[in-house]
């Protein structure tokens, strides 16, 4: 087939248009009330974290950063799932991905800008909320710097579970989609039960292979959490951190892979 | 069908040019629920849009207008056929680069200004900051949208929205502009300013595609005209050929005294004013003897050609490539 002979027009590189649209979303992300929402709720916790470690005998120290960290973990979460589901379902229900996939967009690079863009929502309410809770800690005349590491592997989990939300928005309504991230998020920090159910299998069944896979297959959000060592000041080995942000962000990109796969061959009726 | 095609690309092509979009074969079907039941969106379809004109896609609701478009910009892919555009593929960005395109009823980022919907698509094609605030500027001058550059996009009029999208369609000078619905939502004055606009991107050497439901609209602007029906290409010619030289009949309005052999030509009558209608030219000198013998003062007389309206229910009602399409 012949058309028009093609002149040569530059396409923008990819970084040009992931930062592009990267940034629309966190344009989105920040005007919208939802987010303000969970941020005053996530600073509410936070506070009431010290109101608890008031009228609470030994251990406040632990209390304080314990509720804190647990608040800025589900606060982040909450965010991730449904301000996630709901950005892309919204860019296909007001069909403004039409207009856009017009342009010189790559569906992929829709998808990574979305991912992109919300990461950074989610890094900076991270760093408000870090930052109130680490005011608190600071008022008691405390270190609050070991909280640090829990904060950033909290933020890997983040990008796993917003991973996980763009794959099944793309995939589904924003309802199930919603159901089905949190989903993964659950089963993430059960997935070590399957070793246990694995034990109790018969040996040379089917049953503890597919445990294993499974197993191997859901995401270990569980080795991502760390806040009760850091509570407690347990020591961790040294290589534990890298290891865990490496393999939490490794996660991530291959269901970012899987959601940019099924974009990819999504049809917008 | 084929036939048909070759007719029109022998005889309304524009001479040794090379079609901007080229159509083969498509068809595109949307099955049900857990693939229960089917929808013919489009079938067979075959139609070649060549550069400079402006090309009006027409067709009853479902006839598979927009679903055509979806298919020319990919956000749909065929079952079967190709789609060609501007030497590329719809999944070619390249492609996509050179063109520009407006939805129907168009919902864009409410919580955007005008002026940062439109930086947001610069960015997209890869304008420098300062390129995209002058086009920014220019392009909102051009759709009548001087001075609303700060404008939320939530506060915009459907009609105003219709203007940013048209807005953010041509501001990075595409060669090809696809618009589904243009006119929809607009006054008399905002219709006539689009209208305006794609004349002005067709003495730009610029294409426009474009579905309308609004056929005046297509009627004053078009080129050429593709009918849809029930997702089939049921007629495809240039508008001037299709319409302007088929006189449906004529109109005569007199003041006095009727013949007697007009009586059953009369179709109104209004004290001692009459009108009449000649439904052959032929017929035409006789009838104005005759009024003259009588005496009768002829007040006007009125060719009256087929609309594009007339043509659009015409050939809705006759089968599918019965007729051929440049008369």
């Amino acid at each position: 087939m012949t058309t028009h002979a093609a002149t040569v027009v530059a396409v923008p590189p990819s970084r040009t248009v992931i930062v592009a649209i990267a940034l629309n979303t966190f344009r989105e992300a920040i005007r919208d009330r939802v987010l303000y929402l969970l941020l005053v709720f996530a600073m509410l916790l936070i506070g009431a974290s010290r109101m608890m470690s008031m009228i609470t005998v030994g251990n406040e120290e632990k209390l304080v950063k314990d509720m804190g960290l647990a608040a800025i973990s589900v606060i982040g979460v909450l965010t991730a799932v449904f301000v996630g589901v709901s950005l892309v379902f919204k860019e296909i229900e007001r069909r403004t991905v039409y207009t856009l996939l017009a342009n010189p967009v790559r569906r992929w690079q829709f998808v990574v800008g979305k991912f992109v863009g919300l990461l950074v929502v989610l890094g900076m309410n991270l760093l408000l909320m870090s930052s109130g809770l680490i005011a608190i800690v600071l008022f008691r005349g405390e270190s609050p710097w070991m909280l640090l590491p829990a904060v950033l592997m909290i933020f890997v989990e983040l990008s796993i579970v917003t991973a996980f939300a763009l794959l099944f928005s793309s995939l589904t309504n924003p309802m199930l989609a919603a159901v089905w991230t949190f989903a993964s998020y659950v089963t993430g920090h059960l997935s070590w039960s399957l070793l246990l159910l694995k034990e109790r299998m018969p040996e040379g069944g089917l049953g503890r292979p597919l445990c294993q896979f499974i197993y191997w297959i859901l995401p270990n959000l569980d080795r991502l959490d760390i806040k009760a060592e850091v509570v407690n000041g347990t020591a961790l080995p040294v290589d534990f951190i890298p290891l865990s942000v490496l393999y939490g962000f490794s996660y991530a990109a291959v269901i970012l892979l899987l959601a940019c796969a099924v974009f990819e061959r999504k049809d917008f009726n | 069908m084929v036939t048909m095609l070759e007719m029109e690309a022998k005889t309304s092509a524009p001479a040794g040019s090379t079609p901007v979009i080229e159509l083969r074969g498509l068809s595109k079907v949307f099955r049900g629920h857990l693939g229960i039941g089917s929808t013919t969106g489009v079938d067979g379809l075959d139609l070649s849009v060549y550069r400079g004109e402006i090309f009006g896609l027409l067709g009853p609701n479902g006839a598979g207008k927009t679903t055509t478009l979806k298919l020319m910009l990919g956000l749909l892919r065929p079952d079967r056929g190709e789609v060609g555009l501007l030497g590329g593929t719809p999944r070619d960005p390249s492609a996509r680069a050179r063109i520009g395109y407006l939805p129907e009823n168009p919902y864009f980022y409410d919580y955007l200004t005008a002026e940062e919907f439109l930086d947001f698509y610069g960015r997209l094609h890869g304008m420098p900051a300062d390129e995209r605030r002058k086009r920014v500027r220019s392009t909102l001058k051009r759709v009548g949208l001087a001075g609303r550059e700060d404008t939320p996009l939530r506060k915009c009029s459907k009609g105003m929205t219709q203007r940013v999208g048209l807005a953010q369609a041509i501001q990075h000078d595409p060669e090809l502009v696809i618009l589904d619905e243009p006119m929809s939502g607009l006054d008399p004055i905002g219709r006539r300013e689009i209208r305006n606009i794609i004349l002005s991107l067709r003495e730009a050497g610029k294409t426009v595609f474009f579905s309308s439901h609004i056929l005046q609209d297509v009627e004053m602007i078009c080129d050429r005209v593709a009918f849809l029906e029930r997702g089939r290409l049921h007629s495809v010619g240039q508008l001037s050929k299709m319409i302007s030289e088929t006189v449906r009949w004529v109109e005569v309005s007199i003041r006095g005294a009727l013949p007697e052999a007009l009586m059953d030509s009369c179709v109104n009558q209004d004290d001692d004013k009459s009108l009449i209608r000649v439904d052959r030219m032929d017929d035409l000198p006789d009838v104005l003897a005759s009024l003259q013998e009588t005496g009768a003062e002829i007040l006007s007389v009125w060719t009256r050609r087929d609309t594009l309206e007339d043509l659009f229910v015409r050939e809705m009602d006759r089968p599918a490539g019965s007729e051929e399409v440049n008369r």
